[in-house]
């Protein structure tokens, strides 16, 4: 076993490790770069660290794949490899520094004589002018004819759901697993994510689906006059996608002891917009340009609550022309 | 004996021996800066290799499961199949994790060193005739990087790349006049959108983009190539006319991809030791969830400062909105960015009247207005980016939040001003201060001339 | 630092209100060692208006403000907004725990994260508390107040923050988020104060900011060096 080892490296050493005569040529087109016998030991040297690495690579792959230890074998392996070569740049290939000369800045005969083909080729066209305008014309049709499939992406110009919402008069508000809200279950200072009834997970990510519900005390509601009607006995109900870039509404400052502490406020986390649940969903402060669309709700006899119609304007981000419909004062109770 | 024939097989075939024989002698022009952007050359290149990689294994559908896979805080919750396989890609696929941690830190480096090696090119007047087409081909690149590192980062469909996607939508759907209709059409309805929407995320940000950023990049080399590199003056030889540099063969070629090996090397090593947007902790995204804290990832941060910064102002006529928020800050402000990017060539032509070639390069010194304007763009666009992270300072400084607001919508305008002007100032001082030098050395040099008896006037008493 | 208490000299007087009612009344020494620091550090707000009363918000509300150091304030009109070592030995807020609960009202809650079910738990605090807290329960901003991050909180602690509700937080009565829900959600945050990291060195959990950081911190400098030793000159 021993003596098959030996004769291994012997043959190894013979094939491999022969320092090759440098083969000095009488003309020779690269500068000459004197041997550097230990750059070239450190560079063998790099490369049998990084082929090391790079098998340790593959060895964790196949024994432990922790994430950790595969990026540090990949990574040393390259690096190792990127230090061999910079080595042999440095040390072991001929230094030059070559002077060329930049291109001309322009080639004035070969312009000219383009520009003269382009020309004579077209003089046996008489009517210039109509040949450039059809060709511009076919040109533009069939573009257009290639880019109109295009138009199927969407509904380009019939985008009136954007207004479209699930909320009718008398629907029931329920939370996520679909379990009815009876206004008894709407407690001060807390704040409740209600969607309406029947609606499947998928029409729950509609925009104007999800609400965000709180309780204030009724003396503290000061809801203007065309929102008069819009709460349940103190519970108010708010789109729960901000007016401004159509984050959820996730963050209820409810304060605790309210002469000291910042009055109650639904914030949206993204650029921090903060609306008033008691005015009616204004805004307070961050850069929502409009109120928070406020949905009227009533308690049914059983203590339901229900939808009492659609929400006082357009539901999550603007867009241009989009009309702020003025509220509706709602009738006190059906 | 085997090169030779090698090389006489493939002349034979090709005929290409003249051509190559050139091309291995192509002169690179020596200094660091140059390097940056073929650090980027090697991200997009590292993002190609591990972005094909997931793509055997990313799942570009919404539609919902239930998850049950290793990860116990999600098990049994409802979520889409693209974060689902995401989610098993990174936690039970072999060496997964790596390559997508690794595809994420290339593209946050990739960014960064694009916008170091605009640096160069801006401060150095890189960009003047004749390179204004590979200038131009460049900063369009870099659009078309942001929006492929916005999809990507978007197509995960974690709650953070969820609200990143909403606030995409809304800044769309703010544009003037076609806002609506265009985020319909891309979208296929109102958000969030229709099934069609992820597929179509996903093959932008897997063939369409990365194929638009190949082409304008194979564009952009085949100009640099053709009109050569640009210099800086350091030796007598170096002048408009002649370009001097460590040739491609031998010289280049090891340097070039030991960078190569290296930046992929550094990438790698980040990918497997540094933990990158783990969006197994994120959850899955619903329109009615969101976190505090979710940022867009470095590169975007800017857009998200213009947004944070704007006062509460809808424009609104008559109860009809013409333009919404957030146009200003996502919209209105990149753009004039980018537009300064564009025109920057032809504005500063028009007030240097300065329509000769250019293979040497200024040192920012050498063009005091243009580096006072570069700096000042870049104090501008990096106080915005601050402001965008407002809340985080809070959090960590305690300095509140609306203070900083408001602070920051005054100096966003001031300090870019002063950052300018000091910086004007700097480069004519270095200037002036070159000039002292240079007249002194000539002064000596003149006196030494006019002394008859030619002894070093050092020595003079 | 030290904290100056201002409320250290306390009229008699001023310990009117239901406490006082009370005190007459009081049984257990504990309970009167409790009065006596009420009087001492908690009536000069307390009892008078300047502060919320105390009658009814039991032991669980007694037993967060002290342990966590929101109470007792270094001054008035401060407000209870950072948490902070507690002021009172151990023994002292057991008094005054047990005073307080003399008035009624609920007790300290028992929870048990180990019944609680891990996924459930990621759900309902992305649903209740991640708007505020983060995902991953590293703190955050609401405008005008800082939630805190969860990293230094006990089981004990959570479940009475959720059903206290303090400063501007939410209060989560039994109604809202039951006993056994309550177990998730404490089972979570306690996952999230140790959460596996197998992608490496956790970066705050906080996402693109640290990420950001690292990439130009980081891995900019290694490439700025890695091409200023490619890039340097060969010859002189």
């Amino acid at each position: 076993m021993k003596r098959l080892g030996n004769a291994v490296i012997a043959a190894l050493v013979l094939l491999l490790g022969r320092r090759r005569p440098r083969t000095e040529e009488e003309t020779r087109i690269l500068p000459e770069q004197p041997p550097n016998a230990r750059a070239e030991l450190a560079v063998l040297a790099l490369f049998g660290l990084s082929s090391l690495a790079a098998l340790g690579f593959v060895a964790a792959y196949a024994f432990k794949p922790s994430t950790q230890l595969l990026g540090l074998a990949l990574g040393l392996a390259l690096i190792f490899f990127a230090a061999a070569l910079i080595v042999v740049a440095r040390k072991l290939v001929p230094t030059e520094e070559l002077a060329e000369s930049y291109p001309p800045e322009e080639h004035q005969r070969d312009e000219e004589i383009i520009a003269e083909y382009v020309a004579e080729a077209g003089s046996g066209i008489t009517r210039r002018r109509f040949f450039k305008l059809g060709l511009l014309g076919a040109t533009g049709a069939l573009g257009l004819a290639i880019l109109t499939p295009a138009v199927s992406f969407g509904p380009l110009f019939r985008v009136g759901n954007f207004l479209a919402t699930p909320w009718r008069r008398g629907r029931r508000l329920v939370d996520e697993n679909g379990r009815p809200y009876t206004a008894a279950d709407i407690e001060e200072n807390d704040f409740y994510l209600a969607f309406p009834e029947g609606t499947n997970d998928e029409e729950k990510d509609q925009l104007a689906a999800s609400l965000v519900l709180v309780r204030l005390p009724v003396d503290q509601l000061q809801l203007p006059s065309e929102l008069k009607g819009y709460d349940a006995n103190g519970i108010v109900a708010y789109s729960r996608i901000c007016t401004h870039a159509g984050c959820a509404i996730t963050l209820y400052r409810a304060p605790l002891f309210q002469p000291d502490e910042p009055r109650p406020a639904l914030v949206c986390p993204c650029h921090y917009s903060t609306f008033d649940p008691a005015t009616g969903g204004t805004v307070t402060f961050g850069p929502a340009g409009r109120d928070l669309p406020m949905l009227p709700i009533y308690a049914d006899s059983a203590g339901y609550l229900r939808a009492k119609g659609n929400f006082d304007g357009p539901v999550g981000p603007s867009w241009w022309g989009v009309r702020i419909w003025p509220a509706q004062p709602e009738r006190s109770q059906p | 004996m085997i090169t030779r024939r090698t090389v006489s097989w493939i002349d034979k075939r090709t005929a290409s021996a003249p051509f190559l024989k050139k091309a291995m002698r192509y002169v690179f022009p020596d200094h660091w800066s140059f390097l940056l952007g073929e650090v980027a050359l090697y991200c997009f290149v590292i993002l190609v290799m591990t972005g094909i990689y997931l793509t055997f294994f990313f799942v570009d559908s919404t539609k919902e499961v239930v998850y049950h896979g290793s990860y116990v805080p999600l098990q049994g919750q409802r979520m889409s199949e693209a974060y689902e396989s995401v989610v098993n890609l990174s936690l039970q696929t072999r060496a997964g994790l790596l390559i997508r941690q690794t595809h994420h830190w290339a593209a946050n480096v990739f960014v960064a060193s694009i916008v170091l090696h605009l640096f160069r090119v801006f401060f150095t007047g890189a960009y003047r005739k004749p390179r204004e087409l590979t200038y131009i081909l460049g900063v369009t690149m870099l659009m078309l990087v942001l929006l492929e590192a916005y999809i990507g980062y978007s197509i995960v469909d974690d709650l953070m790349s969820g609200m990143g996607l909403v606030i995409g939508y809304s800044v769309g759907l703010s544009i003037p006049f076609v806002g609506e209709n265009l985020m319909n059409w891309l979208f296929g309805g109102p958000f969030p959108g229709g099934t069609a929407l992820w597929p179509r995320m996903y093959i932008a940000h897997v063939l369409v983009f990365p194929i638009l950023i190949g082409l304008l990049l194979g564009a952009h080399l085949a100009l640099v190539a053709m009109r050569h590199h640009t210099q800086f003056k350091t030796t007598p030889k170096q002048t408009e006319k002649t370009v001097v540099g460590v040739p491609m063969w031998p010289g280049q070629t090891p340097r070039s991809i030991g960078l190569a090996l290296g930046t992929a090397g550094v990438l790698f090593l980040l990918g497997g030791l540094v933990e990158i947007n783990p969006v197994w902790l994120w959850g899955p995204f619903h329109t009615y969830s969101s976190t505090n804290g979710a940022q867009p990832d470095w590169y975007l941060g800017w857009l998200i400062g213009g947004l944070r910064l704007m006062p509460s102002v809808d424009v609104v006529i008559d109860g009809y909105t013409l333009v919404p928020n957030p146009f200003w800050g996502g919209v209105a402000f990149p753009l004039v960015v980018f537009g300064f990017l564009y025109f920057w060539p032809w504005i500063e032509r028009r007030f240097t009247r300065d329509v000769a070639f250019h293979n040497l390069l200024d040192r920012p010194r050498d063009a005091p207005v243009r580096t006072g304007v570069g700096v000042g763009m870049i104090a501008w666009i990096t106080l915005v980016f601050l402001a965008g992270g407002a809340d985080r300072v809070f959090v960590l400084f305690g300095i509140d939040y609306a203070a900083q607001i408001t602070v920051y919508r005054v100096i966003v305008f001031v300090l870019p001003i002063v950052f300018g002007v000091v910086a004007w100032r700097i480069c004519t001082e270095l200037q002036a201060g070159e000039r002292v030098l240079l007249d002194r050395r000539s002064a000596e040099v003149e006196a030494r001339a006019v002394r008859p008896d030619g002894a070093d006037v050092t020595e003079a008493p | 630092m030290r904290r100056v208490v201002v409320l250290a000299v306390v009229l008699p007087l001023i310990a009117a209100g239901p406490a006082a009612a009370a005190s007459g009344t009081l049984t257990q020494p504990l309970e009167r060692q409790g009065y006596h620091l009420y009087g001492q550090y908690c009536a000069r707000c307390h009892s008078t208006g300047l502060g919320p009363s105390l009658d009814g918000v039991g032991a669980v509300s007694a037993d967060f403000y002290l342990r966590m150091g929101y109470m007792p304030l270094a001054q008035l009109g401060e407000q209870p907004t950072h948490r902070n070592t507690p002021l009172l030995s151990d023994p002292q807020i057991r008094a005054l725990v047990a005073y307080i609960a003399s008035f009624g009202g609920p007790a300290i809650p028992q929870p048990q994260p180990a019944l609680g079910n891990l996924s459930q738990g990621q759900a309902l605090f992305t649903e209740h508390c991640a708007g505020c807290h983060q995902i991953v329960a590293q703190g955050g901003y609401v405008t005008g107040a800082l939630p805190p991050p969860l990293d230094r909180v006990n089981a004990t602690e959570i479940a009475e923050a959720v059903r206290i509700g303090p400063y501007v937080m939410p209060k989560f009565t039994e109604k809202a988020i039951s006993d056994t829900e309550l177990n998730s959600i404490v089972r979570y945050v306690e996952y999230t104060q140790h959460p596996d990291h197998p992608g490496g060195a956790g970066l705050d959990f906080l996402g693109p900011v640290p990420e950001g950081l690292v990439t130009w911190f980081v891995a900019i400098p290694l490439l700025l060096v890695l091409c200023l030793f490619v890039g340097r000159r060969l010859s002189a």
